[in-house]
């Protein structure tokens, strides 16, 4: 498999060569990885759009954007454009402040998680020994911009749609917590790089097999209910509270909004591929050789995106199929069931590890 | 008929009777709300089906519609006068019948009566700073009265009652809507589920809802008064943008009022066309119910499919009527264009596709747990109410109570059909969803029987070239896609009418919100608002 | 900024090309700049390839708005399909249905809380002119009464295919206009409200 970490210390020897600081290398390398992730961060958001846009024209028997370029593949840049120039309304009665640093709290947050994913074979940004843990609380900071924005915009509809996200949030990231922990007993480690290698010979939803596939099935439902995506959209059930938390945010602020729940959207993907579909790691077959070969043919973040975009599938899948549950449905949902569940889960998990029970 | 009279007369020995359509009574108004009561409890008249503000020049008075669900649906009418026409004062019956409750307000917007023991005494429709009341004859229309203000209207957070003093004078009591720690969310009038343009304004206690105040009329457009300048075949067309879902039963009833009044006979043809597109709208209409329903609780892949089926009801209703809504057929005496050589066999198309489209709707959509926990046991209306509040339609036979037009006053060919009444006893948002789901194979059951035998002759009947309708007055009732539709005529012999009133079934819909929704959450707020499924032009016509 | 260079959108596909081409003369009265008449010209695609509807309907209309977005006719063919709730995000106000006095500040309210650049159209019969129900003592003869109306769209209710090519004039209108100087949509739009005084309402 290439290892892409050739190329980045070979860049790193090449400008350490021409007899520059540590320090100042450092800082160009800090730039050029800053800009290049803010560049994957709008196509990857620009292409989960398209994508969401796509999926469910397909589910509802549409056709989806067709007009804007072909096969409308121009409209999201159109949409872009657009949400550029709109203009920024600020409010009376409003905390102009919090109003205005909330959006950038959230997109800050789905940022550091993105630099977080192991992206291919030696292409990885933040990889450190804590990092699934780092991931988990750096989440939590994108609440924290959700409650600020419905409660700076002075409006009922915006206080409900955050509280209902506070609430959601806190809970789900129990079950989302307990589901990774089963994988962090198994493998041994909360190092990204680290958790991605244990899967060379298996990915960990076959090795762990019943308590992996159940923690893997709680991960999906949970990461639904982080991301606030159908059936869990209640924070900004449309139906009920207008635009949730974001009602009143508009232009580029609301842009920011609708990005970082795409990109949320992948990131909690992206984890569900790093710890139960192997991360980059191709599918490996113990003792077909043959089949092996062919499978490391494929580049490793070709794999990483496509495992990634398999369960963004999925979820889509889901907001557009279910309906959406009630506030108190899910939080019974919640408390009473998928966290006894994983709790009990985890248990299974560590007497597994413990007897050796795991491939 | 006679035998209910003596009943009358013992309990209100001063009846005076009026013949017509059907037995009318005339009750003085310092008796009225004594009368009411012993023709409620006494002799069963439980269903106020219409309350018609009345002008009659010399005073204001009142048409009551009564119906007894224990006399094979027998209907009385009952006209009470208000004393003066300057200080016009009648007693409430909204203790009695609580469906008068709305309808008492909007008595009371277009014409001024004052209902005494009324406790909530607004204006319904109009802004709280209108000046004048629209429907009286001798109202000023002065743009310069009512110019369009553009300013915001105040919350109405006060009200008021009316009370006899000792001299028999009306004392206004002030009164509150809500307490002024009260935490109201406004919904509406621009708001994705109201399916309009209706306003609730709902105290809530956490997600809790205590209390829900219908603001209405951000779609009133005065078509009563309007009518009352036009001709009878220049008035049909305002049924059709009523409740647009049921434009062709709405329209049915108007035409079918005037053909009474008139002595028409209309063609079998005729009949068993305009029968036929009864059902084909109520299947329309109950699909994007279902539509609403799945896209109110985010399921919005079914919208989307209920709305596939319904194009091809609306692609029948083009071939033939010329357009996919406001279709405008139904005319006095008949229809208006013969059918499309392509009608048969789109009809027999559409019924041969949708038991298996319904299976597919269930699997999507109802058959779902989360769309169970949301309908189930949510938005409880029992029987007893749902006769109190006049909740006809689906909505009442979700609440087990036969109230079914078709069956009780056979009109057109329905004695001729074979079709179940669904009725359901859940009394819940699901009972009612269920409803109509199984309406639409009911129709489809009507719809098969008749489609191979449409009579040939003629499609409608001759009509005098300027229609004038005999003084009296009429009421007749169908079964639209939401309950009964009522229309009032009152005639004095001219070719325009003294007072039309469209008595729509959604106006009753909507007086329940505060019931079935208190106790319940916000999003079941949405969830009984959508199951309900009101049409808001249908309320505020 | 020719009339002919709107690509996609054929001319001899529309039958009123008058007023654009009106529209564009009186564009092109102050002569552009090169390098901002091509940055006008990528900000409108964006703008009129990207129109988000507001979701407001009052009657008839709006459920043939809702067909226009279901499979037959989509909507989201032209990229219109992602309905906003909120004002705040929409593009343009469809007025679909009848506006009556107590709707009326309420219309209005709605169309302050769009952010720029914002579009009205008139939908129907009864926001065209009032329609069936003018001479009614609350209804408003005709949105334009109280908003500066960007397209007409006559029809009772207008057929989907009849919004859409409401729709498309709206993005054609939108590709030949300019967002920087020139003819600003802004001040035409203070012209109306400086018409409509005593009408406005109060902000906030």
């Amino acid at each position: 498999m290439f290892d892409f970490g050739k190329w980045t210390s070979a860049f790193n020897d090449l400008l350490l060569g021409t007899g520059m600081a540590d320090w100042l290398a450092v800082l160009i390398e800090c730039v050029i990885i800053a800009v290049l992730i803010l560049g994957v961060y709008t196509v990857l958001a620009l292409f989960y759009i398209l994508y969401e846009r796509k999926l469910c024209a397909w589910f509802q028997c549409r056709l989806g954007p067709m007009r804007v370029g072909r096969w409308g593949l121009l409209q999201v840049f159109a949409d872009m454009f657009k949400i550029l120039i709109k203009e920024l309304i600020s409010l009376k009665g409003t905390d102009r402040f919090l109003f205005k640093l909330a959006p950038y709290l959230i997109i800050t947050s789905s940022v550091v998680m993105l630099a977080c994913l192991p992206w291919g074979n030696g292409l990885q940004i933040i990889d450190w020994n804590i990092g699934i843990f780092f991931v988990l609380a750096v989440s939590s900071v994108g609440v924290l911009g959700i409650l600020l924005a419905g409660w700076s915009s002075n409006n009922k509809y915006t206080l409900i749609g955050a509280m209902r996200s506070g609430a959601q949030m806190v809970s789900y990231e129990i079950s989302l917590g307990l589901a990774i922990m089963t994988i962090v007993v198994m493998a041994g480690t909360m190092d990204i790089s680290k958790l991605v290698l244990e899967q060379a010979d298996g990915w960990f939803i076959f090795k762990g097999h019943i308590p992996a596939i159940i923690a893997f099935l709680v991960y999906v439902i949970a990461a639904t209910a982080e991301t606030n995506r159908g059936p869990f959209d209640l924070p900004e059930a449309e139906h009920e509270l207008t635009a949730g938390y974001h009602t009143e945010y508009s232009g580029i602020h609301f842009g920011f909004f609708y990005l970082a729940e795409y990109l949320n959207l992948f990131i909690v993907s992206g984890i569900a591929s790093l710890m139960f579909l192997g991360g980059w790691m191709p599918l490996h077959v113990p003792g077909w050789d043959g089949f092996n070969m062919v499978m490391n043919w494929i580049p490793s973040p070709v794999w990483f995106l496509l495992k990634a975009f398999f369960i963004s599938f999925v979820i889509i899948w889901f907001k557009w199929t279910f309906p959406r549950v009630r506030i108190d449905q899910m939080l019974a949902f919640e408390w009473k069931y998928l966290m006894p569940f994983s709790l009990a889960n985890l248990l299974l998990m560590t007497v597994c590890v413990a007897l050796g029970w795991h491939f | 008929m006679s035998d209910l009279k003596e009943q009358i007369l013992k309990i209100y020995p001063d009846a005076v009777f009026e013949e017509g359509e059907c037995l009318q009574v005339n009750v003085a108004e310092k008796d009225w709300f004594a009368v009411a009561g012993s023709l409620k409890n006494e002799l069963g008249f439980d269903v106020l089906s219409a309350l018609v503000g009345m002008d009659w020049g010399e005073s204001l008075g009142v048409m009551y519609y009564l119906t007894s669900t224990s006399r094979q649906w027998t209907v009385i009418a009952v006209k009470v006068m208000a004393e003066s026409r300057d200080d016009a004062y009648i007693h409430s019956v909204s203790s009695l019948w609580k469906v008068a409750n709305f309808q008492e307000r909007e008595a009371y917007d277009m014409f001024g009566i004052k209902f005494i023991g009324h406790p909530d005494m607004r204006r319904f429709f109009l802004r709280n700073d209108w000046v004048g009341h629209p429907l009286r004859k001798d109202y000023d229309a002065d743009p310069a009265l009512n110019p369009i203000r553009m300013d915001d209207e105040t919350n109405e957070d006060e009200t008021r009652s009316f009370s006899l003093d000792a001299d028999g004078k009306v004392v206004e009591n002030p009164g509150k809507v809500f307490e002024e720690n009260e935490y109201v969310v406004n919904i509406g009038p621009q708001h994705p589920s109201t399916h309009g343009v209706m306003r609730f304004r709902a105290s809530l206690d956490g997600e809790t809802v205590k209390k829900v105040d219908v603001v209405s009329g951000y779609i009133h457009r005065g078509i009563e008064k309007l009518t009352e300048k036009m001709t009878y075949p220049q008035i049909l067309h305002f049924t059709d943008r009523m409740d647009y879902m049921s434009a062709h039963q709405n329209r049915h009833c108007l035409c079918m009022c005037i053909e009474k009044a008139l002595g028409l006979e209309v063609p079998r043809r005729a009949q068993v066309i305009r029968t036929m597109m009864d059902e084909l709208m109520r299947i329309s209409s109950h699909l994007l119910s279902f539509g609403c329903t799945a896209m109110d609780l985010g399921a919005t892949t079914a919208f989307f499919y209920g709305f596939r089926e319904r194009e091809m009801v609306l692609d029948i209703f083009e071939k033939t009527c010329g357009a996919r809504m406001s279709m405008n057929y139904n005319v006095i005496g008949g229809v208006i264009a013969d059918l499309h050589p392509d009608f048969q066999k789109d009809v027999k198309e559409l019924i041969r596709i949708m038991p298996e489209r319904l299976k597919e709707y269930h699997t999507v959509f109802s058959g779902n747990v989360i769309a169970k926990n949301r309908l189930v046991g949510v938005g409880h209306l029992s029987k007893e109410d749902a006769v109190n509040y006049a909740i006809t339609g689906p909505s009442g036979r979700g609440s087990n109570w036969s109230c079914d037009c078709r069956k009780k006053h056979p009109y057109a060919v329905y004695n001729e059909v074979e079709f179940d009444e669904i009725l359901l006893d859940g009394c819940d948002s699901y009972a009612r969803y269920m409803v109509r789901m199984k309406e639409i194979e009911q129709s489809c059951r009507i719809l098969e029987q008749l489609v191979d035998n449409i009579p040939e002759g003629d499609i409608r009947a001759q009509v005098p070239k300027i229609i004038k309708l005999p003084a009296g007055r009429w009421y007749q009732q169908v079964e639209a896609s939401r309950g009964t539709f009522g229309v009032y005529i009152e005639s004095t012999g001219d070719k325009n009418p003294y007072r039309v009133h469209f008595q729509s079934p959604c106006f009753n819909l909507v007086g329940v919100m505060d019931l079935t929704c208190s106790g319940y959450m916000i999003a079941d707020l949405i969830t009984i608002g959508a199951a309900l499924d009101f049409v808001i032009p249908d309320i505020d016509r | 900024m020719g009339i002919d260079r709107i690509k996609s959108m054929p001319r001899e596909e529309f039958k009123n090309n008058d007023y654009i081409d009106r529209l564009v003369e009186e564009l092109n009265a102050t002569g552009a700049n090169v390098m901002v008449g091509k940055f006008d010209e990528l900000i409108n695609w964006g703008v009129a390839n990207s129109l988000w509807p507001l979701c407001f309907g009052t009657s008839c209309c709006a459920i043939e708005f809702m067909s226009l977005g279901a499979a037959r006719y989509d909507m989201a063919r032209f990229g219109f399909e992602v309905a906003r709730n909120s004002p705040r995000q929409a593009d343009y106000i469809m007025v679909q249905g009848t506006i009556v006095h107590r709707m009326a500040p309420v219309v209005r309210r709605l169309y302050e809380q769009l952010a720029e650049p914002k579009y009205v159209i008139a939908c129907g019969g009864c926001a065209v002119s009032g329609g069936p129900f003018k001479n009614s003592y609350c209804v408003v003869p005709g949105v334009d009464q109280i908003l500066p109306v960007d397209v007409f769209i006559p029809g009772c209710p207008p057929r989907p295919e009849a919004m859409f090519y409401g729709l498309m004039q709206l993005q054609r209108k939108i590709k030949v206009q300019k967002f920087f100087g020139g003819v600003n949509r802004k001040e035409k739009i203070e012209e109306f409200f400086a018409e409509h005084p005593e009408e406005k309402g109060q902000i906030g």
